[in-house]
């Protein structure tokens, strides 16, 4: 456990928080430039000063319980994936020293975490008593226990090589080279499962506004709607730090110093999730699935025996 | 499965080249957007080339809306002319489709390249006649109805209009 921890965690808190509520304006922007136009640019410089705006707009708005609600897991459902995104950030190493926990298990932690998430989803759709909040809950459930699996597995891989669930550790032991080279498949696989798992747009069949209205969200509004906003954008930016982490070295790199490394990396996968978002339309609910049990589980198990078979290889030798 | 990984690859390299596009937006209270001579917009009533209301009161136009907007009244002056004692168009309900200007046969009712007419009180949508009427004659500056039609007014007997015959006596067989 590193020195002074509540102002890191209030800093950590604050960069994360922050750093969602302004991705909700820069998300618009970057896809604006990517469509063609130029997104929310009108109040403050470059726009920015929309995110304050929205926030206005969704702070004052009446927080209504529709009466058909189950009242008491409805209001539950939204906080569910901002804790547990919040929380999964304790794992994260951000520099040599700057991280909260190093727990022996922070991999898992982080699995756990980003699984709780999403009975947030499910308990929101069931809880709204709307047949379209409904079909989102169910969707959300089937989506996210099915890209589970091998969201896990792919990063077996990773901890083969390294040899430690500690996330610390998985950085340390990418000094000879960052662990994208060797565990292409995994990276594939695991961008693909978190998306799935964070439910953005190639994937947010849960959500599918063309569909179900807005899924698992519908009946939510003001406040609420906003935690529901925020866990999504905090798991965007979890995911992009896990990747980091776990695939590209994580602070390590020349010149700069470890924290604006880790920085950028990150923010070059936030960009990249939205580029995913502006170029790929959304699947079919049965494609995704075959998707994921006929095509991308195969590719962990092959991507799970190779690195165990090299790597056994590699001790004997 | 390989050819739909590579097409993926290939729309997300497409997207990305598009950061060096340039954006199609019009930004708009800055930048006026282009609107054409014959744009339609705005509805006005014109006068002819020497200064007397076009309009006829024919209801032609109000016949023609589709969204029934336009509301007059026909009147006769002392010299034989039609003109509208009121002449009334609620813009709040103008879907802007020019059948009006079509309709109309005296082109005094014409569409102008106009969109600005937002307004806090719907009242204020609606234009009188005193709104709508211009001092010009629009798109067609030579036109005056009652120089060629063959209506009879003060000052222009049957067949004193141009390009218009004497009239005959149909009820004679003298040539």
């Amino acid at each position: 456990m590193s020195e002074a921890n509540l102002p890191f965690i209030g800093a950590i808190l604050l960069t994360v928080v922050g750093g969602a509520a302004v991705l909700t304006w820069f998300e618009r922007r970057l896809l604006g430039i990517w469509q063609d136009r130029y997104g929310p640019n009108r109040l403050g410089p470059f726009g920015i000063l929309q995110v304050a705006a929205d926030m206005l707009k969704l702070l004052t708005k009446h927080d209504w319980i529709p009466p058909f609600a189950d009242r008491f897991v409805f209001v539950i459902a939204p906080t569910a994936i901002v804790i547990s995104m919040l929380m999964a950030f304790a794992v994260v190493p951000f520099g040599p020293n700057h991280y909260l926990i190093d727990m022996n298990v922070g991999l898992l932690f982080f699995l756990a975490m980003s699984s709780l998430a999403v009975y947030s989803v499910m308990l929101g759709g069931l809880a709204s008593n709307n047949k379209y909040a409904l079909l989102g809950g169910l969707r959300a459930a089937a989506q996210m226990v099915s890209y589970e699996v091998f969201m896990g597995l792919s990063l077996m891989g990773v901890v083969m090589l390294s040899g430690s669930f500690s996330l610390v550790d998985i950085v340390e032991s990418q000094k000879d080279g960052w662990y994208f080279i060797p565990q292409f498949l995994g990276l594939y696989v695991f961008i693909i499962a978190g998306i799935a798992e964070s439910h953005r747009l190639p994937f947010d069949l849960p959500e599918a506004e063309h569909e179900l209205t807005a899924g698992f969200h519908t009946e939510y509004g003001g406040m609420k709607f906003t935690m529901f906003m925020l866990g999504e954008y905090c798991g965007l930016i979890l995911l992009s730090c896990m990747i980091t982490t776990l695939f590209f070295g994580g602070w390590l790199g020349p010149f700069l110093p470890p924290l604006v490394w880790f920085a950028l990396k990150t923010f070059g996968f936030i960009c990249f999730f939205i580029l995913l978002r502006a170029a790929i339309p959304r699947p079919r609910y049965d494609q995704l699935m075959a998707l994921g049990w006929t095509v991308m589980l195969p590719i962990t198990l092959i991507n799970l025996v190779a690195t165990g078979a090299i790597a056994l290889w590699m001790n004997q030798a | 499965m390989i050819e739909a990984f590579v097409s993926q690859i290939r729309t997300i390299w497409r997207i990305l080249l598009h950061s060096f596009t340039k954006a199609e937006t019009v930004q708009y209270p800055e930048q006026k957007p282009y609107l054409a001579p014959r744009y339609r917009g705005r509805i006005v009533l014109t006068r002819d080339p020497d200064g007397d209301e076009r309009c006829v009161a024919c209801n032609l136009c109000a016949v023609a809306c589709p969204p029934d907007c336009i509301a007059l009244q026909q009147g006769t002056r002392e010299d034989g002319r039609w003109y509208p004692e009121f002449f009334r168009i609620n813009f709040s309900r103008c879907i802007m489709c020019g059948m009006c200007e079509e309709a109309c046969p005296t082109n005094a009712i014409q569409l102008t390249p106009d969109f600005e007419m937002c307004e806090y009180d719907r009242q204020n949508m609606v234009y009188e006649k005193e709104h709508l009427l211009i001092n010009g004659t629009g798109k067609y500056h030579d036109y005056n109805f009652y120089r060629v039609s063959g209506l009879k007014i003060d000052g222009k007997d049957k067949g004193e209009a141009q390009n218009e015959a004497e009239p005959i006596d149909v009820k004679s067989l003298l040539p």
